[in-house]
Formats: structure tokens, C-alpha cells, sequence
């Protein structure tokens, strides 16, 4: 498997590239040639690496689930516990980069989108660390699902732009971010929070989260003196996923498994999960794998979890999924709380219901392995800013 | 030569502009949409260009975001619209100009597409999220079919990629007059004289104008610089508006001749480098009644050469791009 992708334009394969207005070309690639030096940049790679070990509290543990793994009688799981970063999710390591790329460019204002609200969250601490103006979109259905985070965004100094556009959802966030970008390139640097967009994005945000990765193989080498036999991580745009697998991609005898949003189950055409029900187009300017009908026309995703409300997903699993490097799953609501309601009542640890997911799935594959394998888990987020959806679905009031 | 070319060719001949009008296919419905296309060829468009609606229109501003969202919501697709151009085509000999974003062209694929389009009579394309270093694939399936593939500059563009742009768009060129989505903005960007001048530098191609041009004043203005401007936004306000009315039709007409009227004969060819120091600080003056044909930009002779506008040499030392 070649490791030089993506090519000159951004492409993996037919996936990835550059599909956006006229207006944004050159600013993206005057953003690649920034990211490509800033690289090479020792300066500023000390300078993230103090942050991302200082602040944002990295190196991460991995942490072995003792009496999950018990309960489930088979693999053994470990946490790669991005959960304990600061501000709650892996959304840091990408965010302090980018906002530090920022400066470096001179940019004094930083806009971004987000869904659940952790990348937006992420973001106005980077701002308020760095002392950047901070614009963050958010769909109008999401401000009122994560009015906490939308809480959290204002006390950091950021301002939230509510979108009423489309769906009200993070794609339509994604949108209102670009038109912004758009009218705004230069004065303006645009911090994209998942593994997709055009070109570098997908690249830049990888790299970025790919420490995820670094670590976990040498907490593997560490603790089982090899690598481990199995991935999981869950899939939305796919940032904290393609940061956990791409340091194994060379690994072939190391399984990588993505799972993505089933909702309310594939056959009710209410879910996330562009790579089991969805067709290769373009959006956001990548091409992947996109849930649309026959007509072109994006559609709606639907997931208990705000992260995974998209219908995309970045052009590095797209293509490491047609290459079959990359397995994708899916798994439901439902499991999804199933897995957050386990992890919890059995190690005292509340995921997100993002990594839920990649939760639930673990505990299935879990099963049908012998005692000697070792599954990774990516326990991207923590789960208090869900607490109040996990009581809905339950049924209860809180307090 | 194509309908596009030889429109342009024919305008210039006349020291006339173009008056490019864009209408939302589908919003209210693809049957009004047809009237009103109909209608603006009438009253003075000289090309058509009609925005096929796409869920998530990121260069689009509210107006037509509303608009993309009515016309999906009245079930138009992208066959039905090339339905519509094909019933059209027996009505009407303007060029008819496809504006989409390239996902629906690529459900549709990409042979189908530009063999589909053509057929139905439609002249070119333009895919609003389609930057050259990713428009190969539909290039050559557009030129396959004889359909023109249309691309933008954008004031962001650097020598570089303007000189890539004109080389590879086909029909005309698409000049984003400032950084930012469509709308109707109350003034025209003033580094917008400066932007068609370093384009004319490295092109003959016909150059219009879009973004932000809404008045006949603007118009005007436009028609002092370049080969035609482009009215999308208000256009589709004023469809929002009327919606409904009975005298919808008509009153989009009107607002068409009215946008028409300033970029009518008289203006000679079009500027292709504008002598250093003729007023370009001034382009949005909106100009008094009756006196705009004698602006100073403008190269004289009327009908001097038809399709193939003298270019003025370049002026020693004029910044090469």
C-alpha cells in the first residue's frame, strides 16, 4: 500500500481533491503550502507539542477495561482515552494545531463549525488561549439540542451563529462556515473540525490527530510487547478515527474496523452511515462516500449522536475502505446507549455517544475473539454533554 | 462556432453588452420558470443562465439558497430541468447556461449529463464548486457534445490561475466580481476595473460580469468594462415576491428591459486595455441619463471587427501577468 497519498491535488485515489468556488483555490493552497512549512517548522512543532502536552494533558492513556473485557469473555479491550483531554474529546490536538497554523498566518479570526458542539467548544479555547476572534456556526437544531456547549462557546468568548438553513444541522453549519470563509479569506482562517473538506483539510486534520495513533502503538509495544490485533473506532467526518488508524495502516496484520451511525437501524433510511448506505459524489468540497438520492440532493443523517449527524465521511476512509484496508460497521441508537450505559456501569467511565458506538461495537467483536487478542478502543469524548439525550432515550427526568 | 460565440461575436459587432439574467429552474415551477425564460429573451437577455438546485448551495447567498430550497420542494431535478430547456429550445434562440453544483451533474453522469444537455439544447455549463485542476473529467465529456464548459475567476485568483481560467473556459468567462457569496450588494467592488484589466491582458474571450449586480446603474457600469453582466439575485427576489401574482410575468419583463436598456448600442467594443489613467478609479459612477455611451474606457470605431475585437497593443511595460 503506497503511504505517499494523497497526490499533489489532494486526491486519494478518486476520492478527496479540491471542489469548491473559484474564491477559495488559492487561499487553500497558500493553506497547504503554511501547514507543509509550518511541518518543518521546529519552533512551532515544540510549540505543539508543550501545548498538546501541557494543556491539553497528552500523552492520553491507554487503559485496559478489566471488568468490560471479563463481561464479555473474550478479547481483551483497551481504552485510548481521548476522553481525558482537555475540554473532553480528542477535538483538541486538531484545534490547537490549526489555531496555532492560524496565528502563524496572521489570521486574527478563526470561524468553525460544529455539530454536538465539542469541535466548537475546542475551538473558542484555542481562541481565547491564542487571543483570536472566534465565530462558531452551528445548526439551529443543534443549538437547541447542546445548549450547554452553546453555553460553554459564549463563556469562552466565541460567538455562536445559529444556522437556520436546510436541515439545521452540522452539514448546514459546514456551509454557512464556507460562505463566511468565502466572503471573509483574507482576513479570516477557517478551522475545519473533522477529516474532510477540501484539500489539505482532510491531510492537516489527520496529521494532527494522528498522536492519537503514535501513542497507542507505543502503549501497545509497551504493555503487550506488540501491536494490537484489532482497531475500533467510530466514524462521523471520521477525525479521531483516521488519527487512531493511520499510524497502523503499513500494519496489515493489524484489523482496523470504523462504525458508523445506524440510527434507527440502515432499512429505515434514518442514519449516518455514508459508507454502508451511501454513493460516491461531492460535498464540501471532497469527494467520498455521501448519503443523497438518485438526483444528487444531499440527505439528512440521523444520529442519537450529534458528532455522527453527518452525511459524509472524510476521503481517507473512502478510500481505504474501497482498498480494503478499512472495515466499516454499523451500530444503532440503540447499541449505542446500550454501550454507553455498560462502559459506565462497569469501568465508572461515561463515553460520548460517539465513542459509544465504537464501544458497542468492541463488545461485539469482543465476544468472538479468543482471551489473546487485544482490541483498541478510540474512547474519542467523554459523556456528560449527552447525559440529558441518554435520559431521554431512557425515559427519565434529571435531578 | 458555438451559440455562446457567436452571441457575443454578434453584440460586439452591434457595440451592445450582454445582459446575462439567471432564474432559479423549478422556483415557483419549472412551467414558470419556462415562461419566464420566454419572457427575459423577449425583453432583452441575451443569454439565460438557469441554476439547477442543489441542497446545499455553498456560493449561493439567502436569495437563492431560498430559491433552491422552493424548487426542490416543487420536485425538480436535474432531468426535469433538462426537460424544461428541451421544450424551451423551440421558443426561444438565446443561449440557454446550465448553473449547477457538480453533484447533481455527477448522479446524473457525467456522459449522460453533457450529451442529455446538449441534445435539450442547452449551450454551456457552469458548476459553481468545479475549479479547473478538477474539471477534466466533465471538460471532456462537454466538449465531446459540444456543450461549453464555463468557468469562474475569482478576485482571489492569482496571474497563475487566471491565466489557466481563460485558456480552459469555453463560451465566456465567468468574472466573480468579489469575494464572497451571491447577493445584491449596494455598491460594485472598486478594484473590479483592475480585475478586468489584468484579465484582458491575457485573454480575447468574451468576459461577464456576476455577483452583486443589481440596478441598472450597476449595469451600466458593468457594461463599461466588460462583454456583459450578469443579474441573478434580484432577479430571483423579485420571482420570490411576485410569486403567485398575475402579473409575475410581466413585471420580471419590465425589471429585464429595465436592466437591458443602459447595455443597448452605442458602447463600441468592449475595452480590452483600457488606456492607463481613464477614469478606472470611477467605474460605479452611475453615469447621467443619455451620456453613458460616451465613456472615456471605451475603444471606439463601432463595428470594428466583428467577433475578433481589435486588442489595443499592450502598453510598454504593462505588467505582464
Amino acid at each position: 500500500m503506497k503511504r505517499t497519498l494523497p497526490d499533489a491535488q489532494g486526491h486519494f485515489g478518486r476520492f478527496g481533491g479540491r471542489f469548491v468556488p473559484e474564491t477559495l483555490m488559492a487561499p487553500l493552497i497558500e493553506l497547504e503550502r503554511a501547514w507543509t512549512a509550518a511541518k518543518r517548522d521546529r519552533q512551532f512543532q515544540r510549540r505543539l507539542a508543550a501545548l498538546l502536552h501541557d494543556y491539553a494533558g497528552r500523552p492520553t492513556p491507554l487503559y485496559l477495561a478489566e471488568r468490560l473485557t471479563e463481561q464479555c469473555g473474550g478479547a481483551q479491550i483497551y481504552l485510548k482515552r481521548e476522553d481525558l483531554c482537555h475540554t473532553g474529546a480528542h477535538k483538541i490536538n486538531n484545534v490547537l494545531g490549526q489555531a496555532l497554523l492560524a496565528s502563524r498566518m496572521k489570521k486574527r479570526r478563526v470561524i468553525a463549525e460544529t455539530g454536538a458542539g465539542q469541535h466548537g467548544v475546542a475551538t473558542a479555547t484555542a481562541a481565547a488561549l491564542l487571543g483570536l476572534e472566534c465565530d462558531v456556526y452551528m445548526g439551529a437544531e443543534d443549538v437547541e439540542r447542546q445548549a450547554l456547549n452553546v453555553f460553554r462557546m459564549r463563556l469562552l468568548g466565541a460567538r455562536v451563529i445559529s444556522v437556520e438553513a436546510g436541515s439545521r444541522t452540522l452539514k448546514d453549519a459546514i456551509n454557512e462556515a464556507l460562505r463566511d470563509w468565502v466572503t471573509n479569506v483574507r482576513t479570516t482562517y477557517y478551522l475545519l473540525g473533522s477529516a474532510l473538506g477540501p484539500h489539505p483539510y482532510p491531510v492537516m486534520v489527520r496529521d494532527l490527530h494522528a498522536v492519537i495513533g503514535r501513542e497507542t502503538r507505543r502503549q501497545t509495544r509497551r504493555v503487550l510487547r506488540r501491536l494490537p490485533d484489532v482497531l475500533v473506532a467510530c466514524v462521523g467526518g471520521g477525525s479521531n478515527a483516521i488519527g487512531l488508524f493511520h499510524p497502523f495502516i503499513a500494519d496489515r496484520r493489524v484489523r482496523i474496523v470504523g462504525v458508523e451511525p445506524g440510527g434507527e437501524g440502515i432499512a429505515t433510511g434514518r442514519h449516518g452511515a455514508s459508507m454502508s448506505a451511501g454513493a460516491v459524489g461531492v460535498l464540501h468540497g471532497c469527494m467520498s462516500y455521501l448519503l443523497q438520492n438518485d438526483d444528487g440532493q444531499i440527505a439528512t443523517a440521523h444520529s442519537v449522536s450529534a458528532g455522527l449527524d453527518y452525511p459524509g465521511v472524510g476521503p481517507e476512509h473512502a478510500y481505504y475502505r474501497d482498498a480494503g484496508r478499512f472495515e466499516f460497521v454499523s451500530v444503532t441508537d440503540a447499541e449505542a446507549l446500550e454501550g454507553f450505559e455498560i462502559l459506565t456501569r462497569l469501568e465508572g467511565i461515561m463515553p460520548a455517544l460517539e465513542s459509544a458506538h465504537a464501544v458497542a461495537h468492541a463488545i461485539r467483536l469482543a465476544k468472538t475473539l479468543p482471551r489473546s487478542k487485544a482490541i483498541v478502543v478510540g474512547l474519542s469524548g467523554r459523556g456528560d454533554k449527552d447525559v440529558h439525550v441518554v435520559a431521554k432515550a431512557l425515559g427519565k427526568a434529571i435531578g | 462556432m458555438t451559440r455562446l460565440e457567436a452571441t457575443f461575436a454578434r453584440l460586439r459587432g452591434r457595440g451592445e453588452r450582454a445582459l446575462v439574467t439567471y432564474f432559479m429552474a423549478g422556483d415557483p415551477s419549472l412551467a414558470v420558470t419556462r415562461r419566464l425564460v420566454i419572457e427575459a429573451a423577449r425583453r432583452g437577455a441575451d443569454v439565460v443562465e438557469l441554476g439547477v438546485p442543489f441542497s446545499d448551495p455553498l456560493a449561493d447567498g439567502p436569495v437563492i439558497q431560498r430559491a433552491a430550497m422552493r424548487a426542490l420542494a416543487a420536485g425538480t431535478t436535474m432531468p426535469r430541468v433538462l426537460e424544461t430547456v428541451a421544450t424551451l429550445r423551440a421558443e426561444v434562440r438565446v443561449p440557454l447556461v446550465l448553473l449547477a453544483y457538480y453533484n447533481p451533474v455527477l448522479a446524473f453522469g457525467l456522459k449522460a449529463f453533457a450529451r442529455t444537455a446538449a441534445d435539450a439544447g442547452v449551450d454551456g455549463v457552469i458548476v459553481a464548486d468545479l475549479p479547473p485542476e478538477e474539471a477534466d473529467p466533465l471538460a471532456a465529456e462537454a466538449e465531446a457534445a459540444g456543450l461549453d464548459l464555463i468557468h469562474l475567476v475569482a478576485p482571489t485568483s492569482t496571474p497563475p490561475r487566471v491565466r489557466l481560467i481563460a485558456r480552459r473556459s469555453r463560451g465566456f468567462i465567468y468574472v466573480v466580481s468579489l469575494t464572497g457569496v451571491t447577493g445584491e450588494r449596494q455598491e460594485l467592488p472598486p478594484d473590479l476595473a483592475t480585475q478586468i484589466r489584468t484579465l484582458r491582458l491575457v485573454t480575447t474571450k468574451p468576459v461577464c460580469i456576476g455577483f452583486g449586480i443589481s440596478t441598472p446603474a450597476q449595469v451600466a457600469a458593468i457594461g463599461r468594462l466588460a462583454d456583459g453582466a450578469i443579474v441573478g439575485s434580484a432577479i430571483v427576489r423579485l420571482v420570490e415576491e411576485r410569486a403567485g401574482s398575475p402579473t409575475l410575468v410581466e413585471d420580471v419583463g419590465t425589471f429585464i428591459a429595465e436592466l437591458k436598456a443602459p447595455l443597448r448600442a452605442g458602447l463600441g467594443d468592449p475595452p480590452q486595455t483600457p488606456p492607463p489613467g481613464a477614469g478606472l478609479g470611477d467605474p460605479l459612477q452611475t453615469p447621467p441619463p443619455g451620456a453613458g455611451l460616451g465613456d472615456p474606457l471605451q475603444i471606439p470605431p463601432a463595428g470594428a471587427g466583428l467577433g475578433a475585437p481589435a486588442q489595443t497593443p499592450r502598453a510598454a511595460g504593462a505588467a505582464r501577468l
